[in-house]
């Protein structure tokens, strides 16, 4: 079997220590979180984690019902296989010598990104989009010299149903 | 009017029916004892932290309910963990309150301070750290309705000291309701129904109970099932008494001890009807051979606990209890007539399996640990209330003492935790103080929590005391006879205190029997005396507890004697 990429969005009680019991579950299980979003939603009481994790099948069905065993879980819901949006957002300092830094205007443009902050020797490059989008950029980056990145980890919404084709 | 803290906390314990603390004091819990005191609530002081959640947990099991054990903070906190991870593990709803550093302490590393809380989150159910008094009343509510409801376990409400004595209304909610917590107990018919289908068409069926019907307290539903249905029963060792040993569908023990015609049984069988079980790795071995012939319905009031081990063809998730309710309904109406034909050349099979290959061992002139528990279930009748410590005194329990009712074999089966048996044989005898209760110990367990003994005699409790002692610690012994070429290393006790002295230094009583005609006189006056006791038995020092699958055999690969 092998191991697929699940992105599961967990509703969850906006309580201290709720964080760490989801983490422990993965720690103490062995599971893999790849990327982790959390924060409130639009009732203060209820908080969202976006959770990218890789599994094969029997793996996640545990992951999930594991989740939902826990007891300030509550609603696990797998994307896989739905229609969502996602995005994460990323920010990109990257060396800007004299000679580059037109041809990385260009590339932000191109990409609808923004420069948020200029130095003597960098520029800081703010983009969001899906993984797509944000490999290429970085690839493109890369050759002129990324110095740093940070990444937020996906966040991730279903599709409103009507709106499916 | 307004209660402070401690008030608050004894008068939600008694709303929730507590009549029994175990506990130990100490410096961030001494509000909650001076409180106490004024209560009519009865507390038991151990002589170890650990004890106590034992204790709790063997009262739990005994009397059917929720136990209850109160510590300080830090190392009194942390001395819970092993108890509390056991009763974890066993699923035993167990409400464990430890005291914490003042609220504006927490996080300062304070004397006595540990983040308990953070230590108990794998092994607990749930947990709370109470930071308002208001809240403590409803996080009691809560906290009792999370251990016993659903697949039961430990839950802990860490109260700092300042919590104790701040002042508020009380205020607890008619009923617990948690958005996100709600266990299905009614099962989905449509499953029930394909049950029903497999076992007309099965004809060599067999039914796996396990802890999980005693603790929904299916028992009668469960015999019901199998005598109408005529499917032959086994149990993994936490569903000993489920149902009743007695009876002639009774195969015995499933998995690494246990019976053959149990084992042979999963072996060959086309159906098998797993009841609150988990498949645990030693009961299931080689899973991919783990009943391989057959249709697997699995029915469980945790879905994690389904398609974890073991992939099954009909997953029920529902409480046992009501599952096996309508289970019951069902089959009713259905007219099984034939099935006794249809499966009586399953049931031949397995009466021969029994009479080839039945437990067995050969009493010589040295006491055989094994002839020592059949004494004790004849001289019981059957009746005791058994715990046991871990190792070869437990397997020898669970194949030799025979259970025909529920909540009288208390034993730490998921974490194999020595030094188990004695404290929750404390608990069980403060839980059914007219039964007759029996810890079955080897001389390594019962050194693990001999301090209770201290705990046993204060409060006048008569337990019996059964020590197998083969001056080793018998299992790894085994393990090493069998699979380290008979390398004991570091496993043999000969320096053990003497039993009967340590019995009588306590308060006790202590007998000794060293010959096997000593055996039933030393048993039956242990058992008449109305002090604890210690009966010191000195076994075979090299017997060995079979059968035996080795672990990653298959279940069917048994090495006999």
């Amino acid at each position: 079997m092998t191991a697929e990429k699940h992105v599961l969005s967990i509703l969850v009680d906006n309580k201290p220590g709720v964080l760490s019991r989801i983490a422990g579950l993965f720690s103490g299980r062995g599971y893999n979180i790849e990327s982790l979003s959390v924060a409130e939603t639009m009732d203060p009481l209820v908080s969202r984690v976006t959770l990218v994790t890789k599994a094969d099948a029997p793996v996640i069905e545990q992951i999930e019902k594991q989740l939902n065993k826990l007891i300030n879980v509550i609603k696990v819901h797998d994307f896989t296989g739905a229609e969502y949006v996602q995005r994460e957002m990323v920010l990109i300092k990257v060396t800007a010598k004299p000679e580059h830094r037109a041809e990385i205007l260009r590339m932000v443009d191109i990409f609808r990104c923004k420069v948020v902050d200029v130095g003597m020797e960098h520029y800081t490059i703010e983009t969001t989009g899906d993984q797509g989008k944000i490999n290429a950029i970085l690839n493109l980056l890369k050759p002129i010299g990324i110095k740093e990145i940070v990444k937020t980890g996906i966040i991730a919404l279903l599709r409103d149903q009507y709106t499916k084709k | 009017m307004k209660l402070t803290g401690a008030q608050i906390l004894m008068k939600a314990l008694k709303e929730e029916g507590v009549d029994t603390i175990f506990g130990y004091p100490g410096g961030a819990v001494l509000d909650i004892y001076d409180e106490l005191s004024k209560t009519e609530m009865r507390h038991i002081l151990v002589r170890h932290e650990q004890g106590a959640v034992h204790a709790a947990d063997g009262y739990a099991r005994a009397a059917g309910k929720t136990g209850v054990c109160l510590v300080t903070s830090g190392p009194g906190a942390t001395n819970t963990v092993t108890g509390i991870a056991s009763a974890y593990m066993d699923s035993i709803p167990i409400v464990i309150i430890t005291g914490q550093v003042p609220t504006k302490l927490i996080g300062n590393d304070a004397f006595q301070e540990v983040d308990i809380v953070g230590i108990t989150r794998p092994c607990t159910k749930h947990n709370y750290l109470v930071k308002n008094v208001a809240n403590l009343a409803t996080t009691i509510k809560e906290a009792f309705y999370i251990a016993g409801s659903g697949r039961p376990g430990p839950v802990l409400i860490d109260i700092p000291k300042d919590i104790v004595n701040d002042l508020a209304e009380y205020v607890s909610p008619e009923k617990v309701s948690l958005r996100s917590y709600n266990p299905t107990y009614n099962p989905n018919i449509k499953q029930i129904n394909k049950v029903v289908k497999l076992i007309h068409k099965a004809v060599k069926p067999v039914i796996f109970a396990g802890g999980g019907i005693i603790l929904s307290k299916a028992h009668a539903e469960l015999t019901q099932f199998a005598r109408k249905t005529r499917i032959p029963v086994t149990a993994s060792l936490m569903g000993l008494g489920a149902f009743p040993a007695s009876d002639p569908l009774w195969l015995g023990m499933i998995g690494m001890h246990g019976t053959y015609r149990s084992n042979m049984a999963i072996g060959e069988c086309d159906l098998l009807i797993a009841v609150g079980v988990r498949f645990d790795d030693r009961v299931a071995g080689r899973t991919d051979t783990f009943a391989s012939n057959a249709e697997i319905v699995h029915i469980d009031i945790d879905p994690t606990s389904i398609q974890k081990n073991i992939s099954v063809s009909v997953p029920v998730v529902g409480d046992c209890k009501t599952t096996l309710e309508h289970l019951n309904k069902l089959i009713k109406k259905e007219d099984f007539g034939d099935i006794g034909q249809k499966c009586k050349g399953w049931l031949d099979k397995i009466n021969e399996w029994k009479s080839t290959r039945p437990l067995a061992y050969t009493q010589s002139d040295i006491i055989k640990p094994q002839y020592v528990i059949d004494k004790l279930y004849e001289l019981t009748k059957g009746k005791a209330i058994i715990t046991t410590e871990v190792g070869q005194n437990q397997m020898w329990a669970a194949q030799y003492y025979h259970f025909d009712e529920p909540n009288h074999f208390i034993t730490s089966g998921g974490l194999g935790c020595m030094g188990f048996g004695l404290p929750a044989a404390i608990g069980a005898q403060v839980a059914c103080p007219d039964k007759i209760v029996v810890d079955v110990a080897g001389d390594g367990s019962i050194q693990m929590n001999i301090q209770e003994m201290a705990t046993a005699v204060q409060y006048g409790l008569p337990i019996n005391i059964v020590i197998l002692n083969n001056q080793y610690l018998g299992m790894v012994r085994q393990w090493q006879e069998l699979f380290y070429g008979k390398r004991y290393s570091s496993t043999s006790m000969e320096h053990a205190p003497d039993f009967v002295k340590l019995a009588e230094a306590y308060g006790a009583v202590g007998l000794r029997a060293v010959r096997p005609e000593e055996v039933e006189p030393v048993l039956s006056e242990g058992l008449s005396s109305p002090k604890t006791v210690i009966m010191e038995f000195v076994v075979a020092r090299e017997e060995s507890v079979y059968p035996m699958v080795p672990a990653g055999a298959s279940i069917t690969e048994m090495l006999l004697v």
